[in-house]
């Protein structure tokens, strides 16, 4: 077994943000990261962010995963685990790692658990058809690899993933006919739904998939309006022509990890599922196991950079190894973090911080 | 409606213009009705016009008299909300943000198309600026008859006739 200071679990924008504050604090940082490249979802990041200075507003997402990589990638403490998954998380901060087929066990004085969320899925008539994707696949296929998954999709829910995935279709030389979303208003930021509206593509609320259609591969799917149950209104099913349809229908925390081990977790729908409750230092249940991003509710990446840096410098105190400027960072990021949330968006957010508050007490 | 299919109401659209005669010189207008938590527009403008305050979700308002149209504010939006205008005799000048490939030629005449996505006039593309700061957002001047003022809304590129 191999003993380091700090092991992060996950090279994504938390994580990336987790291991720079404590780098800068004086640990020795391992960091596992399932994927060949470190970044998580920000490689896939095509558009420029919201936010303001301190969360690289204006800077595309690609851009920001390159600058927080360039900041820590050559530090003489930072061990980083490229495509290896941690497969066990154990007592005392023993955790087991897959890489081809090597198996290896480390264990840390802390542990900083990073592994943000997976896509949720929704269930229709067909929907393992060919050509039925969904967002992070086809982010992954375009943004990396170069693949254009079809040339006329319509896609499922107007969260902004949905909205940025279409305009990022568009660029990439498909049309994007028709966003179906089941609530009665647009999920996402409206200006990215007028950029898409202007672009031609026609978004329709009230409206979800009712079956994806086709013999080999997708052809057209089957769409029907809704009431303000969520009910299906009779005959008002019709049919869009299509080769590609992409299913957004938002995220869940990846908790698995930390529920293997017994930390508490409840099911906090505003937060997106199942998380692990933290303290206000970002410290789940268990000693020295932290939680960051959005494994513990989902949100934008700018609170998952926000949340890194502050479990980052919470793990470094609680190692005896305090930040020098300590003090003036956790005040400068529970503030960005404070803002981030203060307004209309930040509402769902802020109900679910408070459900996790009364379900600590009802703990302890 | 905005929340239910991603177009703002005209009169909405229409607060946002200044008066005519404010608009002899480039002006920006900012089509964000959305609290949400952002600001570069404000950061970014080099007089100070846009102003959002300590509260990054509060709506950007505008010191028309301020803005001088420099148009940085374009491709700092990254929600691409931000066009800049001005009235030229019975013209109207546009600069706004295009981040789709091909870009156009300078002197082309591609489509007008509206808030719906509906093509309404010709544009001719006067101007393509593309330098380093902005980061991989065109800006693109276009010219269309004043009276398509407050319905353009982007340019089209037309399919070989």
């Amino acid at each position: 077994m191999i003993k380091k200071e700090c092991i992060i679990v996950g090279g994504g924008p938390a994580g990336l943000c987790a291991a720079s504050m404590a780098l800068a604090a004086g640990c020795e940082v391992l960091l596992v990261e399932r994927s060949a490249k470190l970044g998580g979802q920000l490689i896939k990041q095509t558009h420029k962010f919201f936010g303001s200075k301190n969360q690289y507003a204006k800077w595309r997402g690609f851009d920001i995963a390159e600058k927080l990589i360039s900041e820590i990638i050559d530090h003489p403490k930072l061990t980083v685990l490229l495509n290896t998954t941690v497969v066990g998380l154990y007592k005392d901060q023993v955790i087991t790692v897959l890489c081809g087929q090597d198996y290896t066990r480390y264990q840390g004085d802390a542990l900083l658990v990073a592994t943000g969320a997976s896509e949720k899925f929704l269930a229709f008539e067909n929907n393992d058809l060919p050509g039925v994707y969904g967002a992070g696949a086809i982010q992954t296929l375009m943004n990396i690899y170069g693949v254009l998954p079809g040339k006329n999709v319509v896609m499922v829910g107007s969260g902004n993933i949905g909205l940025i995935v279409s305009y990022q279709l568009i660029q990439a030389g498909a049309f994007v006919s028709t966003i179906v979303e089941a609530a009665p208003i647009i999920g996402g930021y409206k200006v990215h739904a007028s950029k898409l509206v202007r672009l031609g593509t026609k978004i329709l609320t009230s409206t979800t998939i009712k079956k994806a259609i086709g013999k080999d591969h997708i052809e057209s799917v089957e769409i029907i309006s809704l009431d303000e149950n969520f009910k299906e209104i009779a005959d008002s099913s019709r049919i869009i022509a299509c080769d590609a349809l992409c299913v957004s229908v938002g995220l869940s925390p990846m908790h698995h990890l930390l529920s293997m081990i017994g930390a508490q977790t409840k099911y906090i729908p505003e937060l997106g599922g199942f998380v692990p409750l933290i303290d206000n230092r970002f410290q789940t249940s268990l000693p020295a196991i932290f939680a960051v991003g959005d494994c513990v509710g989902i949100e934008e990446a700018s609170a998952a950079m926000m949340e890194g840096f502050l479990g980052g410098l919470y793990l470094s105190e609680f190692l005896d190894k305090k930040h020098p400027d300590h003090n003036q960072l956790i005040e400068k990021y529970e503030k960005e973090l404070f803002l981030l949330r203060d307004g209309p968006f930040g509402k769902k957010t802020k109900d679910g911080l408070r459900k996790m508050e009364d379900a600590k007490q009802h703990v302890e | 409606m905005l929340n239910k299919d991603g177009v703002a109401a005209p009169e909405q659209i229409v607060s946002l213009f200044p008066d005519r005669q404010a608009l002899i010189k480039p002006k920006a207008i900012l089509e964000c009705f959305e609290e949400i938590p952002c600001n570069p527009c404000s950061t970014s403008c080099p007089v100070n016009a846009i102003e959002i305050g300590d509260n990054i979700n509060d709506k950007p308002q505008l010191h028309v008299d301020v803005c001088t149209g420099c148009g940085i504010c374009i491709f700092s939006c990254p929600g691409l909300a931000i066009m800049v205008a001005q009235l030229r005799d019975d013209k109207a000048v546009f600069r706004v943000p295009y981040e789709l490939l091909p870009l156009p030629v300078k002197g082309v005449l591609w489509h007008g198309v509206d808030r719906n996505g509906d093509i309404i006039c010709d544009a001719l593309i006067e101007n393509i600026s593309f330098t380093k700061r902005q980061d991989r957002t065109a800006i693109l001047t276009v010219v269309v008859d004043a009276a398509y003022l407050h319905q353009f809304s982007t340019v089209r590129v037309k399919e070989h006739e």
